[in-house]
């Protein structure tokens, strides 16, 4: 007899070995390719675990401070902030919301449809998913430490500036249309 | 430890602390929340990791200046643009991928505009968006943000 538990776990199961699978293959190709190029073993562990070390530094910090920032900042929040301004208050708004982290981007849509529907500008929507999409405050930081302060700073800032104009020329369009 | 990380070992400790004052049980579900998505970053972490090491020591530096350095020109940023709209890694692990491939000899732009459509053009979640947003304006959002990540990418070859 199948019942829901067990199947849950053939779910759950399932799941784990889709995730791990690549992994697993990702180890042997590396094991194969240590094999035939045993002069590259001491680059590769160099290597990996000098990146290894830095992630480890730095991942436990930032994702308790998005789990913090996902915790205490409730989307109902979001939701009665957002559209609520027209003009530049609002896309700063809007702009600030998508930039919290408070899940990943398949989260935003239902939420921005909402907001649709309640009437929002479309720019503003616009602003509000590209910022979640992109724009999340504690990656900027790891950003920071692996590509410089100065790379970091200046794809935010074009980052920024485009995505405000993207809002404008599809809200644009969207009135024409 | 360079001042990055010490800085965000500091802001997030300080984060924790006074969140632990403000309420214990929401803190707990934080930190909660905070493994979880470790655990699910975690094989993606891992092969993360192995391919960078298996660039180093596999691609000579020359083939990858040749496809993703100053020479490549416009065609080397479109492909990375676009292997970056098709990807679906996760922001926080693309960053040391995009450091190795600079240090292996990638340019700015093409590392840029990578990182940039990385996560603003999403393949994945685009049949989500076509059904909250309508297909005009998932299709144009993600349209224009491509041209926007070589434009950005473009800016920040130049003054890099």
């Amino acid at each position: 007899m199948m019942n829901n538990n067990t199947a849950g776990q053939a779910a759950k199961s399932k799941s784990w070995l889709r995730r791990w699978l690549p992994v697993l293959i990702t180890g042997l190709i590396t094991l194969a390719a240590l094999q035939l190029l045993p002069d590259a073993k001491s680059a590769f562990i160099r290597t990996t675990t000098s990146y290894a070390l830095e992630m480890a530094v730095i991942l436990p910090a930032v994702l308790i401070l998005m789990g913090l920032l996902t915790v205490f900042i409730s989307r109902d929040f979001i939701a009665r902030h957002l559209g609520s301004d027209s003009g530049v208050r609002g896309m700063a708004i809007s702009f600030l919301l998508g930039t919290l982290p408070t899940g990943p981007l398949y989260m935003a849509f239902p939420l921005a449809g909402t907001l649709k529907a309640k009437g929002a500008r479309s720019a503003n929507i616009a602003i509000f998913l590209s910022a979640w999409a992109c724009i999340k405050l504690p990656q900027e930081l790891v950003e920071a430490r692996f590509l410089g302060p100065r790379f970091m700073v200046l794809r935010l800032v074009f980052t920024v500036i485009l995505v405000v104009i993207i809002g404008l020329i599809i809200e644009k369009a969207g009135k024409k249309g | 430890m360079n001042i990055t990380a010490v800085a965000v070992n500091v802001l997030a400790s300080a984060a924790l602390i006074f969140a632990f004052t403000r309420s214990r049980e929401k803190s707990i579900k934080a930190l909660a929340a905070a493994g979880k998505m470790f655990i699910s970053l975690l094989p993606m972490l891992i092969i993360i990791i192995l391919l960078i090491g298996l660039l180093f020591v596999l691609v000579p530096q020359e083939t990858l200046e040749r496809f993703l350095g100053e020479q490549a020109g416009i065609f080397g940023v479109l492909s990375a643009a676009i292997v970056g709209s098709i990807l679906h890694i996760p922001a926080l692990l693309s960053f040391p991928l995009a450091a190795s491939l600079l240090e292996k000899g990638a340019s700015v732009t093409v590392v840029a505009a990578f990182l940039t459509t990385l996560t603003m053009i999403g393949m994945v979640t685009l049949p989500l968006e076509i059904k909250e947003l309508g297909k005009k304006f998932a299709l144009m959002r993600n349209g224009l943000s491509f041209i926007a990540a070589i434009i950005i990418a473009l800016l920040l070859g130049a003054l890099i």
